[in-house]
């Protein structure tokens, strides 16, 4: 880290070497001088070669070891790398390494069609689909000016199904958690509860992940019939593998020895770095942008945001069993209002902006409705034009900027989106939770043992696939 | 070095034949020993390609998933395939390794597991080609010694493949199993000490002709407790896996091995399992004699000749079923508590335990005074009194025990209090539920000046 001065000082040693005055240095990264900075600290982040840092570390011959845990290490969800100095069993320091799961999907976003936009931000947190769809839309709503207009039957899908992801979310994170400390069959029955959403999600979108479900203005079709059926069927099988969960899990004494009073982070540490979503309720603070800032008619449901006081990875743990059991109870909320509004509209009324085609199964699977096809391809011409206008152009958003947060399963999840009025997005961005919350992996981690940075990152529930974007 | 001395102590005391061991050798060739000894190496190899396939057969119907079941009937020649596949893989060596060591390392846990299956009495007396012989490799006076010492030369394998590798996690699962396996072998030969002052012996057949009325598990119940406990710990399983910890240390002290070398270990924490369980149901469940109620069918027809065999391999296989199950329903522990655990319960436990099964002893044999009639059965009052002084210490013990629960629980859950002020962390919070925001101190604590300049200078 050096100020913008000594850079440049660097930066002439660097090249002292050249003839003087035949070079003439091009600044490519913008890292020397700025007006808009003028005498601000600038920093340089630089990578390194990791065995000068082995060397650097050994060359204070000290009692301690640098740990390189990850990207290819069994317990850090994914490519998280965590760089660990260890005095014995003990972590000195920890910091987080990110950017090996980095895809591009805000920087492609600017490429595509406002509808495109979705099937590209499913993919970020790959367990929360619907709430980067649902995010992301109510950003795009809001730029067009239409969120009122929203179908009601249209929210009560998009509850439903984000309500079932966050359960999808949860159940993953105490699958992989437990594994992690080596309780297998807490990840088995994990996975096997997921798996039912998973079916759901099927029957209704098509697709078990990276559904691109919900879009600007609605959702892409009505839930099939039976589906309604389906849901209450595995609510009931939920509640019941819940318990099994919650057997294996809560009263256990060497998982309660795990996790009770590790990756302590209190209410100060949370504000202060931005931390959201269970992490955050562990500390006694009821926040939820559910109840805080409603969106997509959530006010009108009945629910509980479950806190509890330990601020430790159990006290997490304990809360997204329980949120799940919260968010059965809105999915049963939501099952009611489906059979109440059965065959009203899931997309917004103006055909400006609403996706022309409806889905529908044929002999060959899910494709477009063969009665759309018909009418595009054999009567209307207008149709056909406007479906090809729509479908290839998109349509146009007016100028501005929107920033739309929802209460994803693992923190607040946002989307700011710029438009510059025309059919593609000026930027997106997106603020996801476990970017944030990982922040925190020093915090929480330093001072304890190695065997509790696992713990510690497991009650976090980074998806780096959400933290690269 | 260890066990050299003491294979030829064992062959020495063989020789001797003291009148200790109740196993009779006088009439078993050499021949017939190493006849015993490829019978005892093969009833091992079966049962270990036996138990991989049984352990994830049955930790797959624990999570409702099949297990493996593709080749051979059910599955069964699955560990085969796996040990023909291991073979034939290429051989890695990291470049960081000490050449030598990295390959001794594996023959030291593979072989050394086999050794001390040598003085487990699998049957009672047989008749093997027309001797009658004690189906046990050999027997000596410090038999369970011998087990014992062969474990402590066993970790050997798995600290130098933690060293040899040069790389950090099998240092680190090297340095853990040491500890781990030293501690946790103090506290298993602590609660041994209970059957030998039972038995009167430390000889594996006296202790199994001891058992003949009551098995020590009864007696020695405490000591079969810990044992258990210890014979997870000593064999590296969940929840005690630490010096594999996958999820924390990847592999731990196996992280660097591939194909047979890896296969070896494999192959010798299983064998491991096999001992520990084998020296329990030696010790306590009764050896290879039959269970209570069938013992006495027909005078002891099922309680002699080959029929050990089968009732010291059913016991063996409860074992294996307890350690699949550990392994289905729990965590691993951590571990400085597994250490804890070792060092402030199991061995001070035990050792008060030893001292009570001595005075309890000494009082049977009359040592310690007169006794009174209980029921018809003569009890020393020491044992009597001792009883009731244990009785009121669990209870005392366990009202404290409970009251430092309830204590610890309500710390760690303070009350949220009813003003609060805002900055008292260094950084603005809101209020809790229930919370009134007091007005800021302006002497909020102010962050040391030298923590931001240190934060800079890190890259």
């Amino acid at each position: 880290m050096t100020t913008h001065d000594q850079d440049s000082h660097l930066f002439e040693t660097l090249h002292h070497d050249r003839p003087a005055g035949a070079f003439t240095p091009v600044d490519a990264y913008g890292a020397s001088v700025d007006e808009d900075t003028g005498d601000a600290p600038v920093f340089t982040v630089s990578g390194g070669d990791w065995n000068d840092l082995v060397d650097e570390a050994t060359a204070l011959h000290e009692e301690r070891i640098v740990v390189n845990m990850g990207p290819q290490h069994p317990s850090t969800h994914g490519v998280l790398r965590l760089i660990l100095e260890l005095d014995g069993e003990t972590v000195t320091e920890a910091r987080a390494g990110i950017g090996y799961l980095h895809t591009g999907i805000e920087k492609n976003m600017e490429y595509r069609t406002w509808v495109q936009g979705v099937t590209f931000c499913t993919r970020m947190d790959y367990l929360t689909p619907m709430m980067n769809e649902a995010a992301f839309c109510l950003s795009v709503e809001r730029l067009l000016g239409i969120t009122d207009s929203i179908p009601e039957r249209a929210s009560i899908i998009r509850v439903m199904m984000m309500e079932l992801t966050r359960v999808n979310s949860h159940l993953v994170a105490l699958g992989t958690g437990g594994l992690e400390l080596g309780a297998t069959t807490v990840m088995t029955v994990g996975f096997r509860e997921r798996e039912r959403i998973l079916r759901v999600f099927e029957a209704i979108t098509g697709l078990r992940m990276n559904n691109s479900y919900i879009r600007p203005g609605g959702v892409a079709q009505d839930v099939p019939h039976g589906a309604v059926d389906m849901v209450r069927e595995v609510v009931d099988e939920l509640r019941d593998g819940l318990h099994e969960l919650e057997l294996l899990l809560n009263e256990n004494p060497l998982l309660r020895g795990r996790t009770v009073g590790v990756g302590y982070l209190d209410l100060t540490g949370c504000i202060s770095l931005g931390v959201t979503g269970p992490v955050l309720r562990a500390t006694g603070l009821p926040h939820d942008l559910r109840k805080s800032s409603p969106y997509c008619g959530y006010e009108t449901y009945d629910f509980e945001v479950v806190t509890r006081t330990g601020c430790d990875a159990y006290d997490r743990l304990r809360i997204r069993i329980d949120e799940m059991y919260e968010s059965l109870k809105i999915v049963l909320q939501a099952l009611d209002r489906l059979q109440r509004t059965e065959g009203q509209p899931v997309m917004v009324e103006d055909k400006k902006i609403a996706w022309p085609a409806q889905l529908a199964i044929g002999g060959d699977g899910m494709g477009n409705s063969l009665d759309h096809i018909r009418e595009i391809m054999g009567t209307s011409m207008e149709s056909l034009i406007h479906h090809f206008k729509l479908v290839t152009e998109g349509f146009r958003v007016p100028p501005g900027q929107a920033y739309v947060p929802v209460e994803s399963a693992k923190g607040e999840l946002g989307c700011h989106l710029v438009s510059d009025g025309g059919t593609r997005p000026y930027r997106a961005h997106f603020r996801d939770p476990s970017f944030n919350n990982l922040q925190s992996v020093a915090a929480m981690c330093e001072g304890g043992q190695v065997a509790d940075v696992i713990v510690a990152v497991a009650s976090i529930d980074p998806v780096m696939g959400g933290v690269d974007r | 070095m260890s066990t050299l001395l003491a294979l030829t102590e064992t062959a020495s005391v063989v020789a001797a034949s003291t009148d200790n061991p109740r196993a009779d050798f006088r009439d078993t060739p050499l021949w017939l020993s190493a006849v015993k000894a490829l019978l005892v190496f093969v009833y091992l190899l079966i049962s270990t390609l036996l138990v991989i396939w049984f352990e994830r057969r049955v930790i797959g119907r624990m999570q409702q998933r099949p297990g493996p079941n593709r080749n051979g009937p059910f599955g069964l020649l699955q560990t085969l395939a796996d040990g023909m596949k291991s073979m034939l893989k290429e051989d890695v060596r990291p470049k960081a390794a000490d050449a030598f060591v990295f390959t001794l390392a594996p023959l030291i846990t593979a072989t050394m597991c086999f050794v001390a299956f040598s003085i487990i009495p699998l049957a009672g007396d047989v008749w093997m080609f027309g001797h009658r012989t004690p189906f046990q490799l050999t027997d000596t006076p410090v038999a369970v010694l011998l087990v014992l010492a062969i474990a402590g030369v066993g970790i050997y394998g798995v600290v130098l493949a933690g060293w040899s590798s040069g790389s950090t996690y099998p240092l680190m699962g090297g340095l853990r199993s040491s500890a781990q396996m030293i501690s946790y072998e103090i506290a298993m030969g602590l609660s041994l000490v209970a059957v030998f002052l039972y038995a009167g012996s430390m000889s594996t057949s006296q202790i199994v002709g001891a058992q003949r009325d009551l098995w020590f598990i009864i007696p020695a119940f405490f000591s079969f407790f810990v044992y258990v406990i210890t014979m997870v710990g000593e064999t590296n399983r969940l929840p005690f896996d630490l010096a594999e910890g996958e999820g924390e240390l990847t592999g731990g002290f196996h992280t660097e091995y591939g194909s047979m070398r890896f296969a070896m270990f494999f192959l010798g924490e299983y064998i491991n399992m096999f001992t520990v369980a084998a020296l329990a149901t030696t010790m306590f469940l009764g050896g290879w004699q039959a269970p209570p109620g069938i013992a006495a069918v027909n005078d002891g027809m099922f309680n002699e000749g080959w029929w050990g065999l089968l009732w010291f391999t059913v016991k063996l296989w409860m074992f294996m079923f307890v350690f699949v199950w550990l392994r289905g329903s729990l965590p691993r522990v951590r571990y400085d508590q597994f250490m804890r655990f070792g060092w402030k319960f199991l061995i001070p436990a035990t050792l008060a335990w030893v001292v009570l099964v001595a005075v309890f002893r000494a009082g049977q044999n009359g040592w310690l005074g007169g006794g009174v009639d209980v029921a018809g059965r003569r009890f020393p009052v020491v044992s009597l009194f001792l009883v009731g002084a244990i009785a009121v210490l669990a209870l005392v013990g366990g009202w404290l025990w409970d009251r430092r629960a309830e204590a610890k629980e309500a710390a760690a859950h303070p009350a949220v209090p009813d003003d609060v002020d805002p900055y008292a962390g260094g950084h603005p919070v809101p209020p809790l539920p229930g919370q009134r925001l007091r007005e800021p101190s302006l002497t909020a604590p102010a962050l040391p000046a030298g923590s931001d300049t240190k934060e800079a200078t890190r890259g």
